[in-house]
This record gives C-alpha cells, structure tokens and sequence, in this order.
C-alpha cells in the first residue's frame, strides 16, 4: 500500500450508551479518494466526525482510540489546530449566509485572524475557485452572497472554502446527496481531480459513486468496519460474504 | 339534504362574519386612543412644546424637552446594560437545551417576564438608590433594564434555534474557535432577530411609570448626567395628568402623543430591520 495519512487504531465512539463505532482500525492512503460505505446508521458520519473532532461536540458523545496524522495522534493536539488540518464538506451545501462569494473563501482565513495582503487573497480566491470549477461562472459576480448560487455551485463553492486552507485530508460527508444529477456528476469529476493535491475521504450511502470514484473503499456495518480494500477487490471480489451480501442488495 | 347544505353554507358565512368583526373590534381601542390623543394633545404641539423645558403653572408656554431627552438617556442606559446580558444568556440558553442550568434559567427568566413593575422599581431603589443616597437616572436604567432583559433572552434564544447547526459545524470545521464562530458567523446571521428582540424591549419599557417613580424620580430641568434624578414622558405625563391644572392635562395629552410615536417609530424600525437583515440560508 501506497503511504499512509492517517491512521485510526482501535476507535471507539459512543453516544452515550450507544456504542457507534467499534474498535475500528483503518490506515487511509495519502492523495487518494476513501470511500465509506454502509447501510444507514452504521456509523459512516460518525467515522469521519471523529477524524475532524467534530463528533465530540455531539451531546453525550465519547471517543477511546487513536487517531494519528502523519505521525501525531489528533486526540492530543487542539480541536482547532486539527480542524485546519482536516477540512469537511457537509451534506447539505452550508455557505456562510451573510458573506459574499469572495469572503466565504477566504472565510478559513478571516475568521481565525489570519491577516492576507490583497494581492495574496485574490490569488487564492482565484486559485481555489479555479480548482473547483467556479471560476468562470461566478468571477463577475464575487461579490454577490454565496446564498444566492444554485445548489450545486453552492456545493462547490463549499469545498472551495475547506481546500483554500490547504487541508492535509478533505473529509465529505455524502457531498452530492442534497443535489441534482448533474450538479453531483460535476462534484464527482471535481472530486476525481483534487485527489492530485489532497487526501479525500468521502461518505457516500450511493454505491455506485463509490465504485466511480474512490480508490480504496470501506464497508461500515453496525458499527464494525466489516472490510477495506482497494475499491476493485471490494467491488468484484469481497472477502466477507456480508459485504457481497450489501452490494446485490439483499439489506440497508 | 338541500337545506342542511344551506345552513352549513349560511354557518360559513357567519363564521366569517364573526372573525373579521372581531379582528376588527380589537384594532379600535387604538384607533380611539389616537383620536383622543390628536384631540386634546394638538393644540399644545408645536416646535417649543418639543424644546423648550417646563415652565411653572400660570406661565404661558413651555415644553417637555427634558422628559424626551431623560427618556432617550433611560432607554440608553438600561441598553447599555440588558444587551450584553440578555443576548449572553439567549446564546447560552440554545446551546444548551436539557441542562440542568439552563432549564433553571430558562424557568426564571419566565418567572422574570411576569415581575410586577413596581416590584422592579422598588428592587433597584434598594440596589441603587440606597447606596448611592440619591435618585439618579442610572437607578431607572437598572429597574428597566431588568424589565428588558426576558424579552432580549427569549428573542435571543429562538433566533439563534432557528439558524441551522450546519452553519456551526461548518465554521468550527474551518478551525475557527467556538467564540469567534459565535460573534462572526452565528450572530450576524441571526442579526435581524436579535435586533428586533432589542427594539421590541426598548418599546416594552418606553412607556414604563412604576419603575421610574422611585428610581429616576422625575426633575423638572435638563439633565445628562446619568448620577442625578431625570424626567422622562411617562413619568410626566403621571405628574401632569394627576395635577389640578387644565392647561398640564393638555400637555399631558400632547406628551402621550409624543410617547405613543415614539413607540410606534420603533415598532416600524423592527419591522423594517426585519426586513433589511433577514439572511437567507
């Protein structure tokens, strides 16, 4: 296997006495795109909430385990330092309402105090829009609020925000589930090129956007990582008869 | 059958006749209190009655100039004050449902809500007034401010239910620290409501006498300095309209004029703020 970014060791996640996650080990591969997949409520959310922190902010939420990046277990650095780290594209598009398109990009920035010359935040809204796609559609109009995008552009808009920070993993929690087809077809081809500059890790309870687009897929059962391999094995040869069971649909 | 249908049909009609007249009934009592109030207040309006200061009985002339002006600086100070506390506690109390604390809290800021205003008056004469040995303007903010803080909480705290989690979660994953995701992203998007809760407060108490009479005890000269008595409109229109003297009974009327604009003035500017900051999610 190619390196690895993180590396997650015996992770243990509870809503209060609901045991989420069991004891989960998983070594996720630098500039590829992850997978998760798995039947609702088997944990894939909860999964990639404990790889950014956010899950501990859940009422009644507990973790035990280890989660490193690189080589530093996140769970012993701070919440925020981590969440520069690792950035998180959500379900439903959430651009900050009161920003304009512009000012949602550099939010990263803005909002944690870190001072930009003018010069260096055109770059990077430039950049950044570029990669995601947005530029052409929406340089005339940076100025606007990025409310007022279609749901797609919102989306992308989105992921611009968490990429300008120059995550180290970019976690996506089911991206193109609030969208229309084509909208999510353009996030996927999107997807597929980030993977040159970054790692990401995408939730998806669609199992043919998992087989389009990821490399390496993990299957999610009731908590249990029940298998991951590269998503070619997963897909035409799985080791346990449960996850063959999930992909002829016999359940979730 | 055809005639059943009819009565239901005529029940109908009835039904509707009913609500209009009633909604209609509940809007008259301000349409009267208008018309008294532009009766009986218009002849003492005029550019002096609004700026110049109170003159004795018997003198022709003379204004109110010190109550507006005691009333923009009450309304100020307990500002001032209930703002920073009550928008504090709306934060804490949504980003804490099903606490221990916060239900306790919750519970009596509703208890807080239903406080006799007098009973405020009298609570911030005995923190006040007594220590400081006089009547002072700072005392009547305090007493109004109590009164505004419930209103600012709960308007608070169901502005800030109504933005979506997501928005938090989507700042706090850009590493952004849980006060600054507070100040720069939640707030701003739910500026129009906490504005409003503020501006409804500040009409709450505009009109408040009880609380005033042993705080801000009312002075019949302009003052700015928040540590010495004040006027304000209510309190004078309370002086005036309980004197024996025709000509202060008309001015009374033309001062409740002046209160009841200014009130309305706010209502508008709410609903206009609501209009201009509503954010789009």
């Amino acid at each position: 296997m190619e390196s690895e970014i993180l590396k997650i060791e015996n992770l243990n996640a509870y809503y209060f006495d609901n045991h989420a996650l069991k004891d989960i080990n998983l070594k996720i591969p630098k500039n590829k795109v992850t997978a998760i997949m798995g039947p609702s409520g088997c944990g894939k959310t909860t999964l990639i909430r404990c790889i950014n922190r956010l899950h501990e902010l859940s009422p009644g939420a507990r973790v035990t385990g280890k989660i490193f990046l690189q080589d530093k277990n996140i769970y012993e650095m701070e919440p925020m330092v981590v969440r520069r780290k690792i950035g998180m594209v959500f379900q439903k598009p959430n651009p900050f309402p009161t920003m304009s398109i512009y000012k949602n990009v550099l939010s990263g920035y803005n909002l944690n105090g870190i001072r930009l010359s003018k010069e260096e935040e055109e770059k990077i809204v430039e950049e950044t829009l570029r990669k995601v796609g947005l530029w052409d559609e929406v340089k005339d109009s940076l100025h606007k609020r990025g409310t007022f995008l279609s749901g797609g552009q919102q989306q992308r808009l989105c992921i611009a925000r968490a990429i300008a920070l120059y995550p180290d993993v970019l976690l996506m929690d089911e991206p193109t589930s609030a969208l229309d087809p084509i909208s999510a077809a353009k996030i996927e081809e999107l997807i597929l090129k980030l993977k040159e500059n970054y790692t990401v890790v995408i939730v998806t309870h669609n199992l043919q956007q998992a087989s389009r687009i990821s490399d390496y897929t993990a299957f999610l059962l009731l908590g249990e990582l029940i298998e991951f391999d590269k998503t070619e094995k997963i897909f035409t040869a799985p080791s346990d008869p449960r996850t063959e069971n999930y992909l002829l649909g016999k359940f979730g | 059958m055809e005639r059943k249908i009819y009565i239901r049909i005529l029940k109908d009609r009835l039904f509707k006749i009913f609500i209009i007249l009633f909604s209609f009934l509940s809007t008259l009592p301000l349409f009267f209190i208008l018309f008294h109030l532009i009766k009986n207040g218009i002849s003492s309006l005029s550019f002096e009655f609004l700026f110049n200061l109170p003159k004795p009985v018997g003198e022709k002339g003379g204004g109110i100039a010190n109550a507006i002006v005691g009333t923009f600086i009450l309304i100020l100070v307990s500002s001032f004050l209930s703002i920073p506390i009550g928008v504090s506690a709306g934060i804490y109390l949504s980003e804490n449902k099903n606490k221990k604390l916060s239900n306790v809290v919750s519970m009596l800021v509703d208890i807080l809500q239903g406080v006799p205003s007098i009973v405020l008056g009298i609570i911030a004469y005995l923190w006040v007034v007594r220590p400081m040995g006089r009547f002072s303007a700072l005392s009547g903010g305090v007493a109004l401010a109590i009164m505004m803080l419930p209103v600012i909480i709960k308007s608070t705290e169901e502005t800030i239910n109504l933005i979506p989690e997501s928005l938090k979660e989507a700042s706090l994953s850009l590493g952004v620290p849980y006060y600054k995701t507070f100040l720069l992203v939640i707030l701003p998007a739910g500026l129009s409501g906490v504005l409003t809760g503020i501006l409804l407060g500040i009409s709450r108490i505009a009109g408040e006498t009880a609380p005033l009479l042993f705080t801000a005890f009312g002075n019949p000269y302009m003052n700015l300095n928040i540590f010495k008595p004040i006027e304000s409109l209510p309190h004078l229109i309370y002086n005036y309209a309980k004197s024996p003297f025709p000509e202060w009974h008309q001015k009374a009327w033309a001062a409740s004029f002046i209160l009841i604009l200014i009130v309305f003035t706010l209502n508008i500017l709410s609903k206009l703020v609501v209009k201009r900051w509503k954010v789009r999610f």
